[in-house]
């Protein structure tokens, strides 16, 4: 049945993880070389070796996502092993280098695989924790039905507001024309919007019912609820757009940092070999 | 001809007139005479032209062809069943209805068919050699034989309201895009009724006139239709009315409540057509009985009862187009004298190939004699079950079919023997059946996976029958689903209940068994009650529910192949939870009596129901403890995956929305999504997509014009490239997850697109695309074919998206709760 990709297969990478894990730190612990250890042992090598082969596996990952017609394995197979022996790979590189960190290209594509990783684990982390956030926020609706809800609200407002004067009906058409779900990376992540034409509207019709006691009464008090309805409706489909936006913004620094790392990683290896 | 005589001719002709003037009387003599220019009556006449047999092809419109004339304006006319070939001088294949006539009328007047259009027959007298044949106009033809191709159509059955000649009454509909802003009572509750109503509403106010209180007589595509249509408010319904009698302007109806007067602009009646029975009477042919739908009997060579007088066409019980051409041929070859034979017999030629070279006749009658299912078929009938059928000659042990396997072919032994194992641990306990039995039938009702392997013996020959040709004949001839029935009866009750028990010792529980079936959410028994039987379930499934502090709890799911209510006879107590249909249930009712008795009289039978027994009463338990799982189970029955046999539920705690489900099915299947991830509703964490859940008994396959709709041996229902995009499939799935698609464009390699952008790249564009083609209709076929299985669940990175079978449900709502 369902299983999330951490206890897949009975922790089945987890396993295989640890044991990469494992056996590079008793190697290490183990090989007792002439110099302080470095990523030039022969030590050094395999485990810079097995490093770089892992990192081409791991940035595989995203060719393979996008084979749809291949193979038998599943691609939560790939997942879980990408998580698993992407965190194993910190030890392994770290044991690489030996410890030795200095301002140079070999510990910027140091870093820069630590900055994959570290997003990576951010991505683990969104990816089991707002999908329940997520699916409790919409109520069983989708967020076109959100929308569409939205929509009615808007229209029966109007409906009410042409009976009840300019500036109510001004307000109301500004909440209706100018309120904004998502915009900008920051508005999205933050869910909010301290500008909403809504919320806006809402507090001065409020305002406005108390200054004008003429007003009748039962449309303006109907205006009021239907206008809080709406800015309950917009928290939710706002909330809904930050936790996707939570769920996807790792992704761009998580892809292209990788691609860095790649480029810092073949700089290293070369530089390596024929510079050395 | 005499001098005066071609005078007269002349002056007719010159005059333009079609009466001999005059007092003496001439009647024009031609060997064959048909009556009818549909399409038996005008392949008939192009035969006859095409001989050179003096002949008349009589039309009493202005046109050929009057009832497809009558069709809906640009009607797409089906050229079905699709492997009968045509033998006719005249061509015809499906398309639209005016290129059809269209192609008729020239066909027709290039073989110099003797056509008289507005000739009505009044009457036909005389006999074999020498007919007279009476036109309205009083002219006279004589003719040695005569062919009535005339079709049900002509007579079209009327309101029989006062009033009703108003000249806004219709019968007909050719082109609804004629009226607008109208106010129109469509009368009826056919498919005509339907597709009429439902075309007019687009641009008029239309009230469609019931009867009854439903849709009955419908096909499933069209009830689908009508209820969308009524519920969006497109077009209001009046149930239980019937006319009373029009005025200008004004329907009066009979309504439950009293009369009502509803102004009018037109009415449309489509009541169907009956054949036009005095005249037929009066002709001297005779209707087997009073039914106002019955046909004449016809000969092999159609001739009727009369001799000399044939009848082919619709009124001679075959309504499809090609087959009447066919028939319109073969009736000029038998009054000829020539016996030829069948327009299908080198189809059933092949069917019989690897019988070696045998007559076709002779196979035909060992059939009938050696397999009484089939023996009540007419050889009409069983010439057309023949050809959809399949001839096997396995050696002997060789496989048949495997236990498990999804096929719901049936299969008859016309000789040899098969052996049938029952049990799947033990190969060597076999049923052995002999020629004239039947094996196959349990897949075919229940919906479900094989229940037994079969091997067959000896000089086996068996008929494979796929299901829908199965299913045609049982609905048609009585008598096989009568036979059918008793002997699954027997078969199901060995194979879900009593395993290894001899038939004798169950004649007393098959004696007192029924057939009983039950809507959604019918009641099978309630809470409390006695327990007088065991209901064997032999096609849906239900859930088994206790109340429990004033709640309804579901504590079980039962699918097809298991019993209940055994708990209340083994324990001698009365019901203790009550049993609910969970979608169209078929059940055999077995008398508690006789139960109790043959539980008594077997010792090992009564310790298998006991052990299933304690199992359920455990799974009770632990299910009364968990409220919540029961109401899971009830959400995904609403959902339709009670009659699932394999279904898409996704764990929206797992999921991350990435949609990677979506573009793996598009990827996969010509860049078109089969499947909605985020419409469907979601209960508890679980979502169930828009997406297909192969039912057991589908609904998109029951009324699929194209036969383009199968199920795989694994189980997968697809369909394939007949499909011709007519929607029925579309509207008769209660789940909407089948689509009309144009074919997306192709799309650039992954080079193309990465360097020069020439289109989307892979997953993307989900969009609707341009025309391409004609719309065809879209669903999942559980990546039938692709390694790995189903590309949704193998492209869902967080294992979110699995696929259930109904056995795995239990488990799957125990683990989560």
């Amino acid at each position: 049945m369902h299983q999330s990709i951490l206890v897949y297969r009975s922790y089945r990478y987890l396993k295989w993880a640890a044991l990469l894990t494992l056996a590079s730190v008793v190697a290490y612990a183990l090989h007792n070389p002439h110099f302080p250890p470095n990523g030039g042992t022969w030590l050094g090598y395999t485990l810079g070796t097995i490093g770089a082969l892992m990192i081409l596996w791991l940035m595989w990952f995203g060719v393979r996502k996008r084979r749809y017609n291949e193979g038998k394995v599943k691609l939560e197979d790939w997942l879980s092993a990408h998580v698993y022996l992407g965190i194993s790979l910190i030890i392994v590189a770290t044991l690489h280098t030996g410890f030795q960190f200095h301002w140079n290209l070999h510990t910027l594509a140091f870093g820069l695989m630590v900055v994959v990783i570290v997003s990576g684990m951010f991505g683990v982390f969104a990816y089991l924790r707002y999908p329940q956030l997520m699916t409790a926020n919409r109520r069983g609706q989708t967020l076109r039905q959100l929308m569409m809800t939205i929509a009615e609200v808007d229209t029966e407002c109007r409906e009410i507001a042409v009976k009840l004067g300019d500036t109510v009906n001004r307000l109301v058409l500004d909440s209706t024309e100018n309120t904004r779900i998502g915009g900008s990376i920051w508005r999205q992540l933050s869910g909010k919007d301290p500008d909403c034409a809504t919320e806006r509207a809402l507090s001065k019709v409020r305002t406005e019912v108390r200054a004008d006691a003429s007003a009748s009464v039962k449309d303006e008090s109907r205006l009021i609820v239907l206008l809080g309805r709406k800015s309950e409706l917009l928290k939710r489909a706002r909330r809904d757009v930050q936790l996707k936006a939570l769920m996807d913004i790792w992704l761009y620094a998580h892809v292209p940092l990788s691609f860095a790392l790649l480029a810092a990683l073949t700089a290293h290896v070369i530089s390596v070999f024929f510079y050395l | 001809m005499s001098f005066r005589t071609l005078q007269k001719a002349k002056a007719c002709v010159a005059g333009g007139r079609d009466q001999w003037p005059g007092d003496e009387f001439v009647a024009e003599h031609f060997k064959i005479a048909i009556v009818g220019s549909g399409p038996a009556g005008m392949s008939a006449g192009g035969h006859a032209a095409e001989l050179g047999v003096s002949h008349v092809l009589l039309e009493q419109t202005t046109h050929l062809s009057d009832t497809i004339f009558k069709y809906q304006k640009g009607k797409f006319v089906m050229a079905t069943p699709d492997v009968l070939p045509l033998r006719s001088t005249m061509t015809f294949k499906a398309g639209t209805r005016e290129e059809i006539l269209g192609n008729w009328d020239r066909q027709t007047e290039g073989a110099k068919v003797n056509v008289r259009y507005k000739a009505e027959v009044a009457a036909i007298t005389g006999s074999k050699g020498a007919f007279e044949l009476k036109l309205k106009s009083g002219d006279i033809i004589t003719a040695e034989a005569v062919v009535m191709a005339i079709g049900l159509q002509g007579n079209l059955r009327k309101m029989g309201v006062p009033g009703e000649d108003w000249e806004r009454v219709q019968y007909q509909l050719n082109d609804p895009a004629e009226y607008s802003d109208e106010t129109i009572v469509v009368v009826g509750a056919g498919d005509a009724a339907i597709e009429n109503a439902v075309a007019l509403a687009r641009q008029n106010k239309v009230i469609i006139l019931n009867r009854g209180g439903e849709f009955a007589r419908a096909k499933q595509g069209n009830l689908a239709l009508i209820a969308s249509s009524i519920e969006k408010g497109v077009l209001d319904c009046m149930f239980n009315t019937s006319p009373k009698a029009v005025e200008p302007g004004v329907f009066v109806l009979k309504t439950p409540d009293g009369e009502a007067r509803v102004p009018v602009d037109r009415i449309i009646a489509r009541l169907g057509a009956v054949p036009p029975r005095a005249f037929v009477e009066s002709c001297g042919i005779v209707f087997p009985s009073s039914d106002p739908g019955a046909l004449p009997q016809v000969s092999g060579t159609y001739e009727s009862n009369v001799p000399g007088l044939y009848i082919i066409g619709a009124l001679g019980g075959y309504p499809l187009i090609k087959q009447a051409m066919n028939q319109g041929f073969e009736v000029v070859e038998f009054i000829l004298g020539n016996d030829i034979e069948p327009a299908d017999e080198p189809l059933l030629r092949k069917v019989f190939d690897k019988l070696g070279s045998v007559k076709v006749s002779d196979v035909l009658t060992t059939i009938q004699q050696n397999v009484p299912i089939l023996s009540g078929l007419t050889t009409l009938q069983l010439r057309e079950f023949m050809i959809d059928s399949i001839i096997h000659t396995p050696t002997a042990g060789g496989v048949v079919f495997e236990r498990n396997d999804f096929t719901d072919s049936f299969y008859s032994i016309v000789q040899g023997s098969v052996d049938i194992r029952v049990n799947a641990d033990d190969p060597k306990q076999i049923v052995r059946l002999q020629k004239g039995e039947f094996f196959g039938e349990m897949g075919l009702i229940s919906g479900r996976r094989r229940t037994a392997t079969v091997i067959a013996g000896q000089g086996c020959v068996l008929i494979e029958t796929p299901r829908r040709s199965m299913i045609k004949l049982i609905n048609s001839v009585a008598a096989v689903k009568r036979e059918m029935d008793r002997t699954a009866m027997v078969r199901q009750i060995q194979t879900y209940m009593a395993p290894g028990v001899p038939k004798a010792d169950l004649a007393g529980v098959v004696e007192g068994a029924t057939l009983e079936t039950f809507g959604p959410g019918a009641v099978l028994f309630e809470e409390g009650a006695p327990g007088d039987c065991v209901h064997l379930i032999r096609s849906g499934s239900v859930t088994i529910s206790r109340r429990i502090g004033g709640r309804d709890i579901v504590t079980a799911y039962v699918p097809a192949g298991n019993y209940v209510g055994e708990m209340a006879l083994v324990r001698d107590a009365p019901r203790s939870a009550t049993v609910r249909a969970a979608v169209e249930t078929e059940t055999l009712r077995l008398d508690g009596q006789a139960f109790k008795d043959l539980l008594a009289s077997n010792a090992g039978l009564r310790q298998a129901v006991e052990a299933k027994l304690e199992d359920r009463m455990a799974q009770n338990v632990v299910m009364e403890d968990k409220p919540e799982a029961g109401s899971l189970i009830q959400f995904l029955i609403d959902q339709g995956v009670g009659e699932a046999t394999d279904v898409l539920l996704i764990d929206e705690s797992l999921c991350v929305r990435c949609d990677n489900c979506e573009k793996a099915c598009a990827e996969t299947h010509g860049g078109i999504s089969r499947l909605d991830r985020e419409a469907g509703p979601t209960y508890a964490s679980i979502h169930v997509p828009t997406s297909c859940r192969h039912c057991e008994h589908p609904h998109c396959m029951q009324d699929c014009p194209a036969d383009a709709i199968h199920r795989s041996p694994n189980g997968e229902v697809f369909i394939d490239d007949k499909c011709i995009g007519c929607g029925n499939c579309e509207r008769n799935c209660p789940y909407h997850v089948i689509h009309m698609s144009y074919k997306a464009p192709k799309k650039p390699g992954l080079l193309q697109w990465l360097l020069f952008g020439t289109g989307p790249g892979p997953g993307e564009d989900k969009s609707e695309h341009e025309h391409h083609g004609a719309k065809t209709a879209v669903k999942c076929d559980m990546c039938k074919g692709i390694e790995g299985g189903a590309s949704c669940v193998r492209a869902c990175p967080t294992g979110a998206a699995i696929r259930v079978r109904p056995e795995e449900f239990f488990t799957l709502v125990s683990q989560r709760n």
